[in-house]
């Protein structure tokens, strides 16, 4: 089975890749200036004090040496315990990212619909002055980074129309005890309108922001892809065939169009999980994001690199996740 | 009466004003098999393009009637225009590798007209298309339904255009170059197939090609197109027999001997060309004149 064998490369790959961040990650966040132990003591403490602090944490030991018993209990599922929060890694680090990956994958979705509709109207509408429009609106979507969207949508929405919420993830006074960290998917099926509205108060905002670069991306490549394939043959026989000009694009033109776009939007879509770190910030959302700035600032070296891993984690099944439905998708490959 | 298919005075024009058709005439009775001959770039694939209304955005219509049973196709609305071809009229294209869509399976693709646009039952449309697939001599339709068009040779997929050309006995079949494509093998099977189908049909063919050879094979008539002007409109006997313009003549002397295979190529000659060339060139004088 080819598939089968595919698949147990790629995650042979995923493998070296996390082991090569993790190596990379420990190495630098050691090598930079600034470390932890003077984070923690008063300036002005002893000598004495350091180097108590620093065996505790097993920082007197060589860089190989720590390497060695960190990597030794990341494989046996302890990540340390952080420094600057005193739990366990792991727990805090699993506790936030629900919260990011939902904010990302609704942000996602905001992309998809987004771009899907641009492009379609674009084609649809080709070679009129509408088309030009949209590419005007593309143009200066993608040229605004998703933080600066962000400041504009607080700006907006949130002081001059205040629609929405501009910080956090859910308000305090709703007391919710839900069995998992995903509130919004879990609100969805619970049927639970009033927890449902308050996290999209909360999170449209920030997830728009992030997905218009996104959204922008998708249009303009799905567009062109779609213009291309407009022109095929089998596009211009099933207007012979006496179908509608939606009908041609969306049923003949969409599915083949669409395949290129896939792979790229993959690989977007870890720029905009990257993106979350600077609008969980922005919009103090309590994703992993905004705990990865803190621990940066902390000096929280076991947090740092818990999150790091996590990170990479993501992107590389992301990126497998996309290589799969490519397949999936495509009937040339999904044989071979 | 008036013919099955008439085209009138057509003039097709790129937007720069360059024409591409230049006052085209042409009749089919019903049930005719007329070649289309031309050189490329002669604008004989933009005839049977105006007929089924898809003729690429950067050409316009000047003026013309395209009569097909007596409505005139170029007075027709977008959706009328669709609606009439859809159900009255097909084309068999050129190359049967691009000609079909690779993310659907073939059934749907023979199958989706007769469901969507002609509102048979699906059940009514799968068993025609195995009829069809059996008339064209596809073995093992079952699987060839369910299958996708990369999974087909390029000559199998030529004969699934065909089939599907015919699965709603249309009364014309535009058959734009539909040997150009294949292997020289393959080539006389799918001719022989055209014409076999044809004649079983009774459908119009309307055949464009730039092979005398195949029109001798499949057609009754046949119009010659050169810098889209028909420079001669008669029936294939006559033609081979006496063709009457320089040009054919030339064109028929052109033509490889397989009897003689060490004579020489003969070009159609410099003096011929430039004779219609400047024919053409008063024609437009005339034509920009009158606007």
């Amino acid at each position: 089975m080819p598939i089968l064998k595919r698949l147990f490369i790629r995650i042979l790959s995923i493998a070296v890749t996390l082991i090569g961040v993790s190596i990379i990650v420990f190495v630098v966040i050691r090598v930079v200036p600034g470390n932890p132990i003077s984070m923690m003591l008063p300036p002005g403490a002893s000598d004495d004090d350091i180097l108590r602090l620093k065996t505790l944490y097993g920082f007197d030991k060589s860089i190989i040496e720590q390497f060695f018993i960190w990597i030794s209990g990341v494989l046996s599922g302890d990540f340390g315990t952080s420094i600057s929060l005193r739990q366990p890694v792991l727990s805090l680090v699993l506790g936030r990212l629900p919260a990011t990956l939902e904010l990302s994958l609704l942000a996602l979705l905001i992309a998809c619909i987004l771009g899907g509709t641009l492009s379609l109207l674009g084609t649809r509408l080709r070679e009129t002055k509408i088309e030009g429009i949209i590419d005007g609106i593309n143009g200066i979507a993608m040229s605004i980074p998703d933080f600066l969207w962000g400041l504009i949508f607080i700006l907006l929405f949130g002081v001059m129309w205040p629609i929405f919420h501009i910080s956090g993830r859910i308000s305090p006074f709703l007391d919710i005890d839900y069995s998992t960290q995903f509130y919004l998917m879990e609100s969805i099926l619970r049927f639970d309108l009033k927890v449902f509205t308050d996290l999209l108060a909360h999170m449209l905002m920030p997830a728009v922001a992030l997905s218009i670069p996104l959204a922008a991306i998708i249009s303009q490549l799905l567009k062109q892809s779609l213009k291309e394939t407009m022109h095929l043959d089998y596009v211009t026989l099933s207007r012979t065939k006496g179908y509608s000009e939606n009908h041609v694009i969306l049923k003949e033109a969409l599915p083949n169009a669409v395949l290129p776009t896939l792979t790229l939007v993959g690989v977007q879509f870890t720029f905009l999980i990257g993106g979350t770190v600077i609008i969980e910030r922005l919009f103090s959302y309590e994703g992993l994001g905004n705990m990865a700035i803190d621990a940066v600032i902390n000096r929280d070296l076991p947090l740092i690199q818990g999150i790091v891993i996590l990170f990479a984690l993501i992107f590389t099944v992301v990126n497998l996740l996309v290589d799969l439905t490519y397949t999936l998708l495509n009937p040339k490959l999904r044989d071979g | 009466m008036t013919a099955f298919l008439s085209i009138r005075n057509l003039s097709i024009s790129l937007q720069n004003g360059e024409r591409i058709l230049r006052s085209v005439n042409m009749e089919l009775a019903r049930g005719e098999v007329r070649g289309l001959v031309g050189e490329s770039g002669a604008g004989k694939s933009m005839i049977g393009k105006a007929i089924l209304g898809i003729l690429p955005r950067a050409l316009k219509i000047d003026e013309g009637e395209i009569l097909f049973q007596g409505k005139n196709l170029l007075n027709l609305n977008p959706r009328e225009l669709r609606k009439e071809i859809g159900a009255n009229a097909a084309l068999i294209p050129q190359d049967p590798l691009t000609a079909l869509n690779p993310s659907h399976r073939i059934g749907r693709q023979i199958t989706n007209r007769l469901v969507d646009i002609l509102g048979w039952s699906k059940g009514d449309a799968v068993k025609r298309t195995y009829d069809l697939l059996d008339e064209v001599r596809i073995p093992d339709p079952k699987r060839v339904i369910n299958s996708f068009p990369h999974e087909l040779s390029g000559g199998m997929r030529q004969r699934i255009l065909i089939a599907s050309a015919f699965a709603a006995e249309p009364k014309l079949i535009i058959a734009d170059e539909p040997t150009t494509a294949l292997d020289v093998t393959v080539q006389k099977q799918i001719l022989n197939l055209i014409g076999e189908m044809q004649s079983r049909h009774g459908t119009t063919l309307l055949f464009v090609t730039h092979d005398l050879g195949v029109v001798s094979k499949v057609c009754q008539s046949l119009s010659v197109l050169f810098l889209g002007k028909v420079i001669e409109d008669t029936n294939v006997f006559s033609f081979f027999d006496s063709p009457t313009h320089p040009y054919s003549k030339a064109l028929l002397a052109a033509t490889p001997k397989y009897t003689d295979p060490e004579s020489d190529l003969i070009p159609v000659s410099e003096e011929i060309l430039n004779s219609v060339k400047e024919e053409v060139v008063q024609l437009d004088l005339e034509w920009s004149n009158g606007r």
